[in-house]
């Protein structure tokens, strides 16, 4: 294709993504005249790039946008939403004439006569017609904003009487008389545009704005003088400032160098580069890498200090320059949110809802291809938000909210991984009706959903075939998606997960890797060959030493399986699924376990030797070998040869710990959830007055000694420091005692003894608080099926657990009657910190 | 000077076989290869090639011809394909021959089985039959065994 074309659908298509923004953004402010006068801009631009290219007919539909626009920025109309949507109509008709331009090389043979007839229509819809010439209400304000200073902005300038002929009242006339003229006049325009003679200073605008934004300068001020310099001032706008005295000199300079080198960082500071350019470097500095890891082996192997010192120079360079030619891949998630404020506003319409949206952490960085592939999941969160999660206005007001609804998208770091969450206040899950359509289609049996938590609910929503929407809607609701979601973002290494609150909304979060070029990963040894098992999927290593590994691993009718904390891990063994040759077993007879994750199903692959850690390059499998599920790719390793990478999602459907799980999921969760009751862990301590104790292990976040010397007062609570955040400590004595007596709690009864305090540490209410007890006694199994009433406040039940009496601790009463409520705002900071 | 054109040759059990030299790249011995677990038999397994990881076939096993001896080295023979770069692996590299369009013949009829497709025929060269290798298809490794081991178990 010609280059010139080329590169103008490029940047058209650029500036039509800033319109949809811009118009969207314009319809909640306005009277802003920066943002009507870049909308402006972009389309004229667009308009007069066509002309010059000769596509007559999406010159057309511009130049009927670009109409309805002057009016506007002349303040003839007013923007309503029926205009914003008729402009937004037209940005969709340009996009698709740009689509059929790069197709056919030719602007297709539909020239939009009903769209240019409605914005036509527009034209006259509200406010007064056309009458003075527009040149009164042009003021160098409209020309503010941080567009270069060049012909196009001469352009504009002559272009205004063609605006006027255009807004005239025979503008609805045949648009063929006009469609002619732009070609004519925008060609002489840049003729003008030398010869017109009268020295610009663009910066004058941007300079005044740039005052007022820093405060040095009221807007009174900067229109007093842009008003005298309307009225022939020669002087630069700085000159005119000194010279009223509105200013100082000082200040007019610092504000000058802010913007020549803002001029400098948008102007010739950045170029553009070919993506296939980016690419090629990309697999260059793998290259490099891979290189990098084989010198550093040879090195390690030789006793010449140069040769090693050169060689860890080398290593370091190519650490730096991988990390910047990934920087240059790196894409700020901003850039597919763009597209939102217009997907919200378009449904906001059509279903009715008032929305707003927000964001935070636009400039997260991810790669590129990361960018790519979660383009879809995420349009289609927010679809899904905005259609099901986010009630009508006269539904919210029914419940007490606000009828505007919040969408609010979030993107932050951490460890290494992108987290996108994207939340709205709405109606939240129904748990109930979830559990009902569930079992309705069959996906789970009626009494895997009675035993099923809430959480484990709300991730039914991600199988196929689930929606519970009550009218199938355009927007969503079809049961396809929130799979495809699911799936989409795992095919990434990454992770989705749904919270959600009756009433106040739903929580989805997207976790995930932040590049896929060259990613850390494990390496093992089965059968003699390397294999590299990706990091993002790595739960934990084991290593059973002879003695261990006969007895750890035990056999459900023949399938090997290992007690992890309690819970039984199935085993798998690599070489067997992989069909490779069984090696001797070195006679240490030693097992080393990969603890592995796969949809949320852990599973232990048996490997013959866990190697090391390292960074490895991602190269694609070949088509030929793309039908083996088992390997996600291959990469070179330092010493040249290849190794393949795990697919740790399709080793687990392969070796049937998946398939399992999606048959059984709800049983499972159910067998689970019965063998805790049947067999839970529980810790036992003394307590007051030699009586025995219990709590569920699972609900405690750790046990400490704390010695006594640590307690101070705040308040009327005991606290003490712990791990830089201070932990209220209640004292199970007192607790269990009437309320009364309670709040005179003195000092612990242990710390006068001076010996340490036993403390149960456990999250209440998203931070830390600690109960002491007399004495930890024992960390017990036991079914404890026996429950008889409890005779006070703050016990559960008793049961007997180990042949004796114990009371059962429900520490959440105990908290709740020592006063430790959150404050709300100190539950979300210390919950913020939990989570980092 | 008569049409003629130039074929990379090698052995494979005894019998000559030619690609055309335009779709080499290039000829390589002794590289370590790793062996894929699961993939089709055809493929030996992977090799480094300067850092392109290029998938090597067995080419005996591919045209149904005796295995090599476990303790032979064969010869890659990288040549370009549809899929980018494929290593075809064959006993013993020969000449570069140069025969004429004329000494052509399509495989005589009695040649079936799937080994026909693979062979466009031969040319007649002095004393002996250069077999013309089809190398799209030479390169096509098929379903994994995975799939027919699975649907065995």
């Amino acid at each position: 294709m010609d280059e010139i074309v080329n590169d103008f659908l490029i940047e058209s298509n650029e500036n039509l993504d800033r319109l949809d923004q811009e118009l969207v953004k314009l319809e909640s402010e306005p009277s802003s005249k920066e943002l009507l006068a870049s909308i402006f801009r972009t389309i004229h631009t667009i308009k007069g790039s066509c002309g010059f290219l000769g596509f007559t007919r999406l010159e057309k539909v511009a130049h009927a946008g670009e109409s309805l626009l002057s009016r506007l920025r002349d303040g003839l109309l007013t923007l309503n939403v029926e205009i914003t949507s008729g402009l937004l109509a037209m940005v969709d008709a340009v996009r698709h004439m740009l689509g059929e331009i790069q197709a056919t090389e030719h602007d297709g043979e539909d020239d939009y006569p009903e769209l240019r007839e409605e914005l036509a229509r527009l034209q006259g819809s509200n406010g007064v017609p056309a009458a003075s010439p527009p040149a009164a209400v042009f003021s160098p304000a409209v020309f503010s904003s941080e567009e270069a200073p060049s012909s196009k902005e001469v352009n504009i300038a002559v272009e205004v009487p063609l605006v006027v002929t255009a807004v005239s009242p025979s503008a609805a006339g045949p648009p063929q008389i006009l469609a002619a003229k732009p070609e004519a006049v925008a060609l002489p325009a840049k003729a003008v545009s030398g010869a017109e003679g009268k020295p610009r200073r663009p910066s004058s605008g941007k300079l005044g704005a740039l005052l007022v934004e820093r405060g040095s300068l009221t807007a009174q001020g900067l229109a007093l003088a842009v008003q005298k310099q309307e009225g022939g001032d020669q002087r630069p706008l700085g000159e005119i400032l000194l010279g009223l005295g509105l200013c100082q000199a000082q200040e007019i300079q610092e504000t000058q160098q802010i913007l020549d080198s803002r001029d400098r960082e948008s102007g010739t500071e950045t170029i553009r580069v070919g993506v296939n350019v980016l690419d090629r470097l990309m697999n260059l500095v793998g290259e490099l890498v891979l290189a990098r890891n084989q010198l550093l082996q040879v090195s390690s192997n030789t006793q010449d200090p140069g040769f090693q010192a050169v060689s860890q120079r080398l290593n370091l360079i190519a650490t730096e320059l991988q990390g910047e030619v990934m920087k240059t891949r790196m894409q700020p998630i901003v850039t597919i949110w763009n597209k939102f404020p217009r997907t919200v506003r378009d449904l906001s319409q059509s279903c009715g809802k008032q929305v707003r949206l927000e964001m935070e952490g636009q400039d997260t960085e991810l790669d590129r291809t990361i960018i790519e592939a979660i383009k879809d999941p995420l349009t289609h969160l927010v679809r899904n938000s905005m259609d099901h999660g986010i009630e009508t206005p006269e539904a919210r007001r029914a419940s007490g909210k606000d009828g505007t609804g919040i969408l609010k998208l979030r993107a932050f770091h951490e460890g290494g991984q992108v987290n996108i969450e994207i939340s709205d206040d709405g109606a939240g899950l129904n748990s109930d009706r979830i559990r009902q359509k569930a079992v309705e289609r069959g996906l789970i049996s009626a009494q895997q959903s009675a035993a099923m938590a809430d959480r484990d609910v709300f991730n039914l929503i991600f199988l196929p075939g689930f929606s519970t929407a009550e009218k199938i809607t355009n927007v969503s609701g079809r049961g396809v998606g929130m799979d495809v979601v699911k799936t989409n973002v795992e095919k990434i290494g990454g992770l989705v997960d749904v919270h959600s609150t009756p009433g106040r909304g739903t929580t989805v979060r997207v976790k995930i890797p932040l590049t896929l070029a060259i990613i850390p990963a494990l390496i093992v040894t089965c059968s003699g060959d390397r294999f590299a098992i990706p990091q993002v999927n790595l739960l934990e290593l084991v290593r059973l030493e002879a003695e261990a590994s006969e007895k750890g691993i035990e056999r459900v009718h023949g399938v090997p399986v290992y007690r992890l904390r309690g819970r039984l891990l199935p085993l798998v063994y690599l070489n067997r699924e992989l069909q490779l040759p069984e090696q001797d077993l070195d006679d240490d007879g030693v097992v080393n376990i990969v603890v592995l994750q796969a949809d949320g199903r852990q599973f232990g692959l048996i490997v013959d030797e866990i190697n090391d850690t390292e960074e490895i390059v991602v190269k694609p499998l070949r088509k030929q070998l793309k039908t083996v599920k088992t390997f996600a790719g291959s990469t070179i390793m330092g010493d040249g040869r290849v190794a393949l990478i795990l697919d740790v999602m399709g080793l687990a459907q392969r070796a049937n710990v998946i398939a399992e799980l999606r048959e059984d999921h709800a049983l499972g969760e159910k067998a689970v959830a019965a063998a805790t009751m049947e067999k839970r862990r529980y810790l036992l301590f003394a307590g007051p007055g030699d009586s025995r104790m219990a709590v569920p292990l699972d609900t405690l976040a750790r046990l400490e000694e704390l010695p006594a010397s640590q307690v101070e007062r705040a308040g009327t609570h005991w606290v003490a420091q712990y791990r830089g955040q201070i932990l209220p400590l209640v004292n199970l004595e007192f607790a269990l005692q009437e309320r009364r007596r309670y709040r005179q709690q003195s000092k612990f009864a242990a710390s006068e003894s001076g010996a340490p305090l036993q403390v149960l540490v456990c999250n209440y209410q998203g931070r830390a608080v600690g109960v002491v007890v007399e004495q930890i006694l024992d960390i017990v199994e036991d079914a404890a099926e026996v429950k008889y009433p409890a005779s006070r406040p703050g016990v559960l039940y008793s049961t007997i657990i180990q042949e004796k009496v114990t009371e059962l601790i429900d520490i959440p009463a105990i908290l709740s009657s020592a006063g430790l409520d959150s404050a709300p705002g100190l539950a979300v900071t210390s919950a913020a910190e939990a989570g980092s | 000077m008569a049409h003629t054109s130039q074929f990379c040759t090698f052995y494979l059990d005894g019998l000559l076989f030619g690609v055309e030299l335009q779709g080499v790249q290039e000829v390589i011995r002794n590289l370590e290869m790793t062996p894929v677990p699961l993939a089709p038999g055809v493929v030996r397994g992977l090799i480094n090639l300067r850092g392109q990881i290029v998938t090597a076939v067995d080419l005996r096993k591919r045209l149904e011809l005796q295995p090599l001896p476990a303790d032979a080295h064969p010869v890659n023979v990288v040549v370009r394909s549809e899929d980018g770069a494929v290593s075809l692996l064959v006993d013993e590299i020969g000449d570069v021959a140069e025969v004429e369009q004329s000494s052509f013949e399509r495989a005589p009829e009695t040649l079936t089985g799937p080994v026909r497709a693979m062979i466009l025929g031969v040319y007649k060269m002095d004393g002996r039959l250069l077999h013309v290798l089809d190398k799209e298809k030479a390169c096509y490794v098929g379903e994994p065994e995975a799939a027919a081991a699975a649907a065995a178990r």
